[in-house]
């Protein structure tokens, strides 16, 4: 510790610090993801799973048409979430931001949005339920007020209130990396584009927009990961009905179909790398904290 | 002050609905649970009564809520602790370059944003093949860790960025060795945002599921217990839980985000004698 030139006890020290985060990391991470590359080329019988090495886990996912049904589905989940907590994000960003002028209040608006987050998801997905089941308050406003004579029944246990719950749960890990980095630009900027002419919709998508792109990205990678993988939400807002990725795993799961789960877990794991890797073209994640 | 253009109405009104969007369901439950004896799961209320409250306190025909909620309290206790003192030591081992540092970084990137049902399945999968007993305390404890572990981490490493190491220097100008300067300079300063990695660490394995699912063994957390209670259970119980629950979160949030503004408080009030003509 007592300078920065690279110092022999210092090294020692750093990895004595580190050690149990890496332990756990190792046990708990690194360790389970390779049990499932392995089991996925595990054979398995009736009664249990057991060490092989066969590709019939493989062939059977990605020759199955229920496989590209179901990761057709998830993207759709993934972009309409997207698209919703994006823009929602951006904006209760922008407003927080800019539009709000003491510090304090800031501070006191950004914990309001951010205090669900430290709430049970489960919860916050049950509660939807008075708001859109067929006697819920949405369907007897909507009746109240002439627009439809007889309960929508799409409202709860459809593809509808998966995304909705998605937004719901999710939208605050949009808000939360956008509005650190638009806190970070410097106001300047703005009065020069303004002085030089620009209107406030040129100064948006040519001044705020770019520059707050590492925080769009890095709040785009939680959403997209977080719905890739999800299984709950999907299974409790569809009532069952509605099939994701995450689903067709914990199915597997379900019937002990373990070497068979693996292979679709590993093909997730892939198609969420590949995904990551894309957005993280964008942005230096190291840079931004 | 120049007058407010007029986004900032519009972008007021949307900021109003969404946090409407984010409370509204939860007070719409809460409002719910107090349904009388024979409501039901949604509007009209049939009656106020405290009724479901008093049901979650008797035998459930399925289920052991109360039990959940204790190991729950325990689980999120002792995944607070760990995740605390982990990431502070590994905080303060990141300001300094040592070899591997790149590669455990993005091991820690890659612990947040894998899919938990990966970790999830790993972890059975290794207890099932070594055939150990999966309990709550010990692979679901460890399956916890990789989800809190990386939110503390960044909250050390955004807090030691903002870090002003002359306190340090100082420290060390004035003959203290390394562990007296962590010891008594530079913990005191980061105190309040370790308040911070609390709340996470406590509230994240609180309402943690996909990574507990598979890991929690025959003893089920809260959460667990809850979605179990959503296939089978279909009374206002289930909303007088999810709002006691809720409450018990608020409360915690509360705490933990008052203990951080009086430290923020009192260490302005106290914190420095500059000016003070105290030599």
């Amino acid at each position: 510790m007592a300078s920065n030139l690279p110092d022999k006890s210092a090294v020692r020290a750093s990895w004595l610090l580190v050690s149990p985060l890496a332990l756990i990391l190792t046990f708990f991470l690194v360790l389970p993801i390779a049990t499932i590359v392995v089991v996925s080329f595990w054979n398995t019988n009736a009664f249990t799973f057991f060490p092989d090495f066969i590709f019939d886990n493989y062939a059977y996912l990605l020759t199955s048409k229920v496989t590209l049904a179901t990761y057709q589905k998830t993207l759709k989940f993934v972009v309409l979430t997207w698209v919703f907590t994006v823009t929602i994000g951006f904006a209760v960003a922008y407003f927080l931001a800019f539009h709000v002028r003491s510090l304090s209040m800031q501070i006191a608006l950004f914990l309001a949005c951010t205090i669900p987050f430290w709430t049970s998801n489960i919860i916050r997905m049950i509660s939807w339920i008075p708001f859109l089941g067929r006697n819920g308050l949405a369907n007897s406003t909507l009746i109240e007020m002439g627009v439809i004579d007889t309960p929508v029944e799409w409202l709860l246990f459809s593809d509808f209130a998966v995304v909705l719950a998605f937004v719901h749960l999710y939208a605050l890990f949009m808000v939360v990396p956008i509005f650190n980095t638009m806190m970070r630009i410097d106001k300047s900027l703005i009065e020069a584009a303004r002085d030089a002419g620009a209107n406030g919709f040129q100064i948006l998508v040519n001044v705020i927009v770019p520059l707050a792109k590492p925080g769009i990205m890095i709040g785009s990678i939680f959403v997209v990961t977080l719905v890739m993988g999800d299984f709950i939400t999907v299974r409790f807002m569809s009532g069952g009905q509605s099939a994701s990725v995450g689903r067709v795993i914990s199915n597997e799961i379900a019937l002990l179909q373990y070497p068979a789960a693996a292979a679709s877990a590993v093909v997730l794991l892939i198609t969420v790398l590949i995904m990551i890797a894309i957005m993280m073209r964008f942005v230096d994640i190291r840079k931004e904290l | 002050m120049e007058p407010r253009p007029r986004s900032f109405y519009a972008l007021a009104v949307f900021f109003a609905l969404f946090l409407l969007f984010l409370y509204g369901p939860t007070i719409t439950i809460g409002i719910l649970s107090f349904q009388g004896p024979r409501g039901g799961l949604t509007f009209p209320m049939n009656g106020v009564s405290l009724y479901w409250f008093y049901d979650l306190f008797e035998e459930q025909p399925v289920g052991d809520i109360w039990g959940a909620f204790r190991r729950s309290l325990a689980l999120g206790l002792l995944v607070m602790v760990v995740t605390v003192v982990l990431s502070v030591m590994a905080g303060l081992a990141f300001r300094r370059h040592f070899a591997g540092a790149t590669f455990l970084f993005y091991l820690v990137i890659a612990s947040l944003i894998i899919p938990s049902i990966l970790v999830s399945l790993g972890v059975g999968l290794i207890f099932n093949i070594i055939d150990w007993e999966v309990h709550w305390s010990t692979s679901g404890f460890g399956s916890q860790l990789t989800w809190t572990l990386p939110f503390g981490l960044l909250i050390m490493f955004a807090v030691f960025n903002r870090f002003d190491k002359s306190y340090e220097e100082a420290a060390r100008d004035l003959g203290a060795s390394p562990w007296q300067t962590v010891r008594h300079v530079v913990l005191p300063i980061i105190a309040p945002s370790l308040i911070g990695v609390a709340l996470f660490g406590f509230t994240l394995s609180y309402d943690e599921f996909a990574r507990t699912l598979l890991t929690a063994g025959s003893y089920n957390t809260l959460p667990l217990e809850i979605f179990g209670m959503t296939t089978n259970v279909t009374s206002p119980v289930l909303y007088a839980l999810g709002t006691m629950t809720t409450m018990f979160s608020f409360i915690i949030v509360g705490t933990f985000l008052g203990l951080g503004y009086f430290m923020r408080r009192r260490r302005s009030k106290l914190g420095s004698d500059a000016g003070k003509g105290m030599v």
